[in-house]
This record gives C-alpha cells, structure tokens and sequence, in this order.
C-alpha cells in the first residue's frame, strides 16, 4: 500500500466515485463498494509499466467490482476491442465497464497478455477481493491462496476480512496469513505477536525465513525458540502419523489374514486363493457402485456392498472347498499348488470378464476429506473408517467362534477333528461353512481394500505373502495372535519406512517374520497340542 | 543328536543296496536316444540345413530347445528335494535365477566397449545410474572362473544357510513352503531396486558375447545347446545314483515318516540339507546355461509364481520318479510357448487347470500313467 503514490490514489478515488451510481445495479447494497472500475484505470490495469500499482490500488480499496475484470485478465478472457475493453464471459464477449453485450468481430480482438509474476500478484488480488464473497469453502479456498502466497499489499484487506469472518476454519487461515505478513512489521511488538501466531500453526518455512533478516534480539530469541517448539511438534506429529498408518496397514492385513487364519487353523491348508477372494470382493463392491450410480442413495451403497462382497466372496470359496480342498483333504502340499492353480483361474477370468484394467470404485461423500488432528496431520476418513470396520469384523468373528454353534464344532474340529468327528460332528459340513465364512470374510476385506487401493485384477496377487507371515506370526486358528501379528507387522513397516525406504521396509519385516518361525515355529500364541508332527 | 546319530557322510559313502540298476535297457535307450537327438540331429539341422528347407531348425527352436532343457534341469533338482525328500519348496527360482545373475554379471562385462555408453568398465545400467565405479561385489566378474564358482557357491550357500536354519528348528510342511515363497519374493523386491546393483527391473540384457564367442551366432547357440543337454543327462544320472543309494533309502523315509527316521538313530537335518543345497546348486548352474541362451536375466524370474511353476511341472510330470519332471518341464514349457502366442487368453487357464488336474487326478503325473506299477 505504502509504495502507491499518493497522487495515484487521488486520482482513483475521483474516478470511482464518478463511476458509482452505474456500478450499483448488480451488488447488493451491503456489498456496495466505495468505488469502481472506470475506462482509465481500466487502461492503466492493462499497461505493463501501471498495472501492479493500479491492482494494488483496487485491493486496498477493496473494490469488490473489479473482480469480474480482474478474473478475466487473470484467465486470459480480457481483449482489446476496436472500440473498448471486452470481456469474454461464457462464450459471450460483452463491455468490460458495464458488462453490455457487444458484437464484434473476434478477429478484431487482442488478448492482454499478463507474465508469470504479474499472474502471482493478481491471483493475490483477486482472492483478497474474494475472501468476504460466496459461502465458507469459497472463502476457504480464497483464504488458502493467500496462505500459499501473501504479499504486503493484501495485509488490510485480509486483517479486514478475519474481522468479519464467521468460520472457524477459515479465520484461522486468515490468522495465519495476517501472522506472515506482519512478520515484516517495522514494530518489534507486532513481530513478536506474529512470531507466537506463527509457531501455533506450525509455519516453519515463514520463521525460518525471518530468521536469516531479524536484527532485534528479543524477536530473534522468540524465532529460535518457536522454530524448536514448531520442530517438536512437527516430529510427535509424524510419530503420530507413522504409527496411525502403520495401524491402517495392520487393519488391511487384519481383514486379509483373518479369513485364512480360520480356514488354516480348522483344516491345516492353506489356501493361495485367499488374496483372490479379497479381489472379489472388491469387484462385488464395484459392481454393486456400479448399480447405485446416479442413485439418490448413492453415499449408502456399501451397506449394500458389505452383504454383497461377503457373499460373493463365501460363494466362490465353498466352491472352491468343494472342487479342489475337500478332495485333497490331507496332503496340504498340493491343496497349496492346485489352490494356487485355482488362483490363476479366478484372476484370468476376472481379467476377461471386466478388463484388465483398474476399475474405479469412488469413495461415499462422507468417507472423503479427513480429521485434522494437528496442524499438519490429517487421518483421512476412510482410513479411519477401515480400521475401524476391521474392528468390528473381528468382533464379529469372535463372537461367531465363541457363542454360536458353528464356532462351538469349528474350534472342536481345530482342536481334534477325529474326535469331533467321532462325536458325531459332521466334519466335512463344518469344513465348507468355516471355508465359506473365511472367504467372506476375505470378501469384506475385499470391499474395504476398494476404498483406499485400486481395483484390479492383480489386487490380491500381493497378499499373498503378507497374510501368511501374519497368520504364521500370530500362531494358527488364534484371533488374538493374528490381530497383534497383523498390528504389528504393520506398525514396524511403516516405522521403518522412513529411514529404510519402502521396499527394503518390507524385506527387513519378511526376514525378521524369517528369523522369528526359527524361534517360536508355532507363532506368537501357540496352542498347546500333543501331536509331535503339526504341533 | 547324539553321537549314535548315522549322519550323512556315512550313508554316503555306503555302497548302494544290491539289485537295483540305474535303469532298464529300454529306458536307456530312450534317454540316449533323446539325448542323441539333441546333441547330433539338432546341430545338424540347425547348422547345416540351408534356411529354405523345411528341415531347418530355426533359432527360436533351437533358443526354446535350450530354455525347456535348463528348466528339466531345475526340475531335476526339485524332484529330489520335494518328490523324495518330502519338502516343497516354492523359492527354487531364487536359485536358478541367483546362479543366472552370477553369470550374467559375467557377460555384462564381456561387452565391454560395446555397450550403448562404450564405458570400458561399467555396464551400461552403471553409467546410467550416474555410478563412477565398481561395487564390491562386482570385483573381479569380468573372470569366468570366478563368476562360474559363484553361480554354485551363491545358491549353495544362500540354501545351507536358509536350510540350517528351518531344518533345524523343523520347520517343514506348508510353513517351510511358505517361507521359501517369502524368501523369493523378498529377493525379488530386493534386486527390482536399482540401488541393490543388478540393473533393477530390467536386470541384464544385451549380452554380446562369451568367452570371446558372439553369442548371436548359430555356432554359439548349438555349443550352448549341447552343454544343456549335457547338463541335463549328468544331473539325471547323479540323481539316480543319489536316490538308489543308501542316502536315497534315508531321505525317502524322511519324506514318508520323519519322526520314524529320527528315531532309528538317523539326523534328518544333515540329510535334508544335503539334498536341499545340492538342490539349490544344480539350480544355480542351469540358471548360469540359461541366461547366455534366453540372453536376458531380471528379478521376474524371483516371483513366486515362476518357482511355482516349477513345482507344477514336477507333479505333472510324476514325482519322485526323475524321469517324469523331465518329461512335466517340456511339457509345460513347451505348451507355454505354444499357447501365450496362439491363445495368449487361454495360456493361464490352462496353467490354472493343470494345478487343479494333476493334484486331483494325476498324484503321480503323466509318468505315473505310462508305467502303472514297479518303477524303472
């Protein structure tokens, strides 16, 4: 502001005055600006050596009319007419003063072109002029702007603006920008407050670049201690956040490995389907989006996804148990390689069904966007949702082990199956139920793994390993032994992650789930048994 | 184990029970008659038959001829280790693919200066990667004795210590499988990076020459050709004395009751060990014969699905017979390269019935349909 020259100021506020009453039609009287565009400034807006005076003018006057003008310029939609400045709004050429339409040849008309550091300063202005116009993600997406880019001249309009703004969210923004920009006060005092505002949220670049500048001690001791406050922070803040993703993981590998601990523990095969089976159910939730498209109740169709992954999922798995794992019952080494070729089978006929390529499953409204947590963590919302939906599953599983009858034979049958079966337990029925309600439980998984992945026909391919080394390190047939194996595995990837890189990440967690089996071949949670050879 | 424990190197040495031959003339003359073929009709058809007559062998058979014989070799080896030992491992493609790059290490070099960036020292991958100089354990890999040593010493020794690991703390069954798959498919996460040193995802290609032999050449090809087969019928006849010894007698009981033979004073560990790093060298060198003639080697052939493809050409051909995995590879390999250019659609449902086929209804594999009873 201070950087206008006061004859220019003069000057603009004669001409806006002038030009009032034909401005007024359109805005709602409180909305009235103290001044509007007139043909000169309209000239001068348009004038490489005057522009960025003249933008800074209308910012500091908040002259909310010159938006539309200012929008067009900044879009590349302002042309030179023969007789006047024309805007092209919506196909439409019309008066950039009265916003007339007017008919002209558009081979007549020469687009103003505006350079890259100009852009900057008008994106700038337009926004400031926007930051008290339309509703609070309008304002938001305004107030960011400013955040991710100030500049001195915009300091009053935004200080104006967190006055009158009524969101919470986007004062804070404005705060924060307010906090930036007064960063550069001449006033010890000012700088001091700004410097306190600034280690609240988190703005490490900002002090870190007045530090190189500030002179005054008191104000660079306030700096170097905010600047270890905001380091701090930020550390517990990706601690927090390296353990939440690592919780995240674990709830995928939770779902995955699930299923198959129970159809591991009960019958000792171990099925290479099973990642499969989580592909489809991911399909079965993308068919059933597919049904839902365009449907009111969009935003609800994994109600109606969660029964239908299931079932698809159980459906093909009993299949399988009855084709290929019942007939090989005892000799799990080739229940491994023919469920493997079983495999093979369902990802080639996924892949000719419904193409090669990833479908895309789109997540419900209200499981987009996240909670911010602090300043610089956001849990998105369907991480949050999965690991709590696996949660749930779990106890679902707990409670279908522990109180009903199916669990009562499933865990008789785990325990000594030729007892049970002498009991008169119908083994082979209990076998096709535990197999079908494991693969629908790999079918849930399926659908939550389509709401943060892709969706193809390779999706399960990569489970394969990870499910197992779960089931292995928590111990065969134990909910308890899988759900810690699973949280932690999890955890340590992602803890290593950071100073390891992904993939050696997740080869370091295979040779220590390697090492482990040397020590405890049972698993984390063994159960105790007497016979010598599976013990 | 106590030190009335029968280990290895005694059940070794022991003459191999009376009566029992290598194999029954007829069989012998089958096998020489293949191998014959092989070493004799091929180079003749290949080399000498001019291009325009139908005879003429064309360099893909002859290269595919080569492939499917070090893939028997592979076979080979997991027969001993899962048909009469009793452990399925789904990690062999670790050797064969370990014992590949040791060679392919060599053959990089060989290029010398004829590679896209004409460095005279670093393969083209290295410059590309901005490298100034030779890691380590690149040392000396422009010598052929050594990188030949390697392609035994590095399976071998990854398998001993592996298998000393999990035979020891009887690990066995469908855990060992699955640790084995995990041991693959983390070493092939481990070379896909470029930082580890071998060229990444792409691995090696682009080899010119061997020895000072251009590998593009037919001479060259039918040299490696016959060396495979070579291979193939040593490897077979090693293996037949193996199993027809006393130490075959051991590792077949291992394979049927394990717990009987630790009882009867014998240490199934040092047993399966053996036969296990045997295993893994023999891998080692058919991977070392196969990159020159595929002439590329990357980290695919660590996934798990190519070692399981391994094990499915070794049941259908028949277990535990030698023969039959010989007979399962070409089989196999053979339809492959069949099918993915006719029905590429229709190659995997193929492979995904064979699975199902020969474990529900063929536990002894197509052998086991030829000879019904008292194996050769």
């Amino acid at each position: 502001m201070r950087s206008v020259p006061s004859a220019e100021r003069l000057l603009l506020l004669f001409l806006l005055t002038a030009a009032t009453a034909r401005a007024g039609e359109a805005v709602p009287p409180e909305q009235r600006p103290t001044t509007t565009l007139d043909a000169a400034t309209l000239d001068r807006l348009v004038d490489p050596e005057s522009r960025d005076a003249t933008v800074t003018a209308l910012v500091e006057a908040t002259d909310v009319h010159a938006l539309p003008v200012l929008r067009a310029l900044l879009e590349g939609n302002l042309y030179r007419g023969p007789a006047a400045m024309l805007v092209d709004h919506e196909g439409t050429l019309q008066d950039a003063l009265t916003g007339a339409p007017v008919q002209v040849d558009r081979e007549q008309l020469e687009s103003v072109t505006i350079n890259n550091r100009f852009r900057k300063t008008l994106e700038r202005s337009v926004a400031a002029l926007s930051l008290s116009r339309g509703s609070a993600s309008d304002r938001l997406a305004s107030a960011r702007v400013l955040q991710d880019n100030p500049g001195p001249e915009v300091l009053a309009a935004v200080q104006k603006a967190t006055e009158h703004e009524t969101d919470r969210e986007v004062r804070e923004v404005l705060r924060a920008t307010v906090a930036m920009l007064s960063l550069a006060s001449p006033d010890p005092a000012q700088r001091l407050a700004a410097v306190e505002e600034l280690r609240r949220v988190h703005a490490k670049r900002q002090l870190l670049q007045r530090l190189e500048v500030e002179q005054d001690p008191t104000v660079l001791a306030a700096l170097l201690d905010a600047i270890r406050n905001v380091d701090l922070a930020l550390q517990r803040a990706a601690m927090v956040g390296l353990v939440f993703s690592g919780l995240s993981l674990g709830s995928i590998l939770l779902l995955a490995a699930l299923g198959l601990a129970v159809t591991f523990g009960l019958m000792g095969v171990i099925n290479m389907a099973h990642g499969e089976l989580l592909m489809v159910g991911a399909y079965a939730t993308w068919l059933v989006q597919l049904a839902f498209r365009g449907s009111r109740h969009f935003d609800w169709y994994l109600v109606a996804a969660l029964p239908a992954s299931f079932l698809a999922a159980a459906f093909v798995g009993a299949l399988l148990e009855v084709t290929v794992v019942r007939r090989l019952y005892g000799r799990p080494l080739e229940t491994l390689l023919a469920t493997w070729g079983a495999s093979l089978l369902i990802v080639q006929a996924v892949r000719m069904t419904f193409g090669a390529q990833n479908v895309e499953v789109s997540n419900p409204s209200w499981m987009s966007g996240g909670v911010t947590l602090l300043p610089d963590l956001v849990l998105p919302w369907n991480r949050i949702v999965i690991l709590g939906f696996s949660l749930a599953v779990l106890l679902g599983a707990w409670l279908l082990l522990k109180q009903t009858r199916l669990g009562l034979l499933v865990r008789a049958v785990t325990q000594d199956r030729q007892r049970a079966r002498g009991l008169g337990v119908r083994t082979p029925r209990v076998d096709l139920l535990a197999f079908a309600v494991g693969s629908g439980i790999a079918g849930l998984g399926g659908c939550a793994l389509s709401q943060i992945g892709n969706v193809g026909p390779e999706l399960g391919q990569g489970f394969i390993v990870d499910s197992f080394m779960v089931v292995v390190l928590g111990g065969v047939g134990q909910l308890a032994g899988t759900t810690i194996a699973a949280a932690s595995l999890g955890v340590v990837n992602k803890l290593l992650e950071p100073w390891a890189g992904a993939v050696m990440a997740k080869i370091a967690v295979l040779v220590f789930v390697i090492l482990f089996i040397q020590r405890r071949p049972q698993g984390l949670f063994a159960l105790r048994g007497r016979a010598l050879e599976d013990g | 184990m106590s030190t009335a424990t029968v280990t290895l190197a005694s059940a070794l040495v022991a003459p191999a029970p009376p009566g029992r031959r290598l194999y029954p003339p007829l069989v012998w003359a089958v096998i020489l008659a293949v191998y014959g073929t092989l070493v004799l009709l091929v180079p003749v058809l290949h080399l000498a038959v001019p291009a325009s007559s139908p005879l003429h062998l064309s360099d893909y058979t002859v290269t595919l001829l080569g492939k499917v014989l070090c893939y028997a070799t592979v076979a080979l080896a997991m027969d001993l280790v899962w048909g009469y030992t009793g452990i399925l491992s789904l990690g062999h493609g670790l050797f064969f693919a370990l014992g590949g790059y040791a060679m392919g290490m060599y053959l990089m070099r060989a290029i010398g200066r004829d590679g896209v960036y004409g460095d005279p020292v670093l393969p083209d991958f290295m410059v590309f990667l901005d490298w100034k100089e030779l890691p380590w354990f690149w040392l000396g890999s422009d010598r052929f004795l050594q990188q030949a040593l390697l392609v035994m010493l590095v399976p071998g020794l990854l398998a001993f210590v592996f298998g000393w690991f999990a035979f020891r703390s009887r690990i066995r069954g469908v855990y060992f499988s699955i640790i084995t798959q995990a041991l693959t498919y983390a070493s092939m996460l481990l070379f896909f990076r470029n930082q580890t040193g071998f060229g990444g995802n792409n691995g090696f290609t682009d080899f010119k020459r061997i020895l000072g032999f251009p590998l593009a050449s037919s001479r060259t090809r039918v040299v490696l050709l016959v060396l495979s087969a070579t291979l193939l019928l040593s490897v077979l006849l090693l293996c037949r004395m193996l199993v027809l010894s006393k130490l075959g007698r051991v590792i077949t009981a291992i394979r049927d009751a394990e717990e009987r033979v630790r009882f009867c004073g014998y240490d199934p560990v040092s047993f399966k060990l053996f036969v296990w790093t045997l295993s893994a060298v023999l891998c080692g060198i058919a991977g070392a014969l196969y990159v020159p003639q595929v002439g590329i080697i990357n980290p695919s052939e660590m996934s798990p699905a190519s070692s399981v493809e391994i094990a499915i050409a070794v049941a259908l051909g028949g277990r535990g017979t030698l023969l039959g995995p010989i007979l399962g590879a070409g089989l196999l390999h053979g339809a492959k390269s069949v099918l993915t250019v006719a029905f590429p659609q229709a190659w995997l449902f193929v492979l995904g019935l064979a699975f199902i086929v020969v474990t529900r209804w063929l536990p002894r594999g197509v052998l086991g349909l030829l000879w019904r009873e008292g194996r050769p």
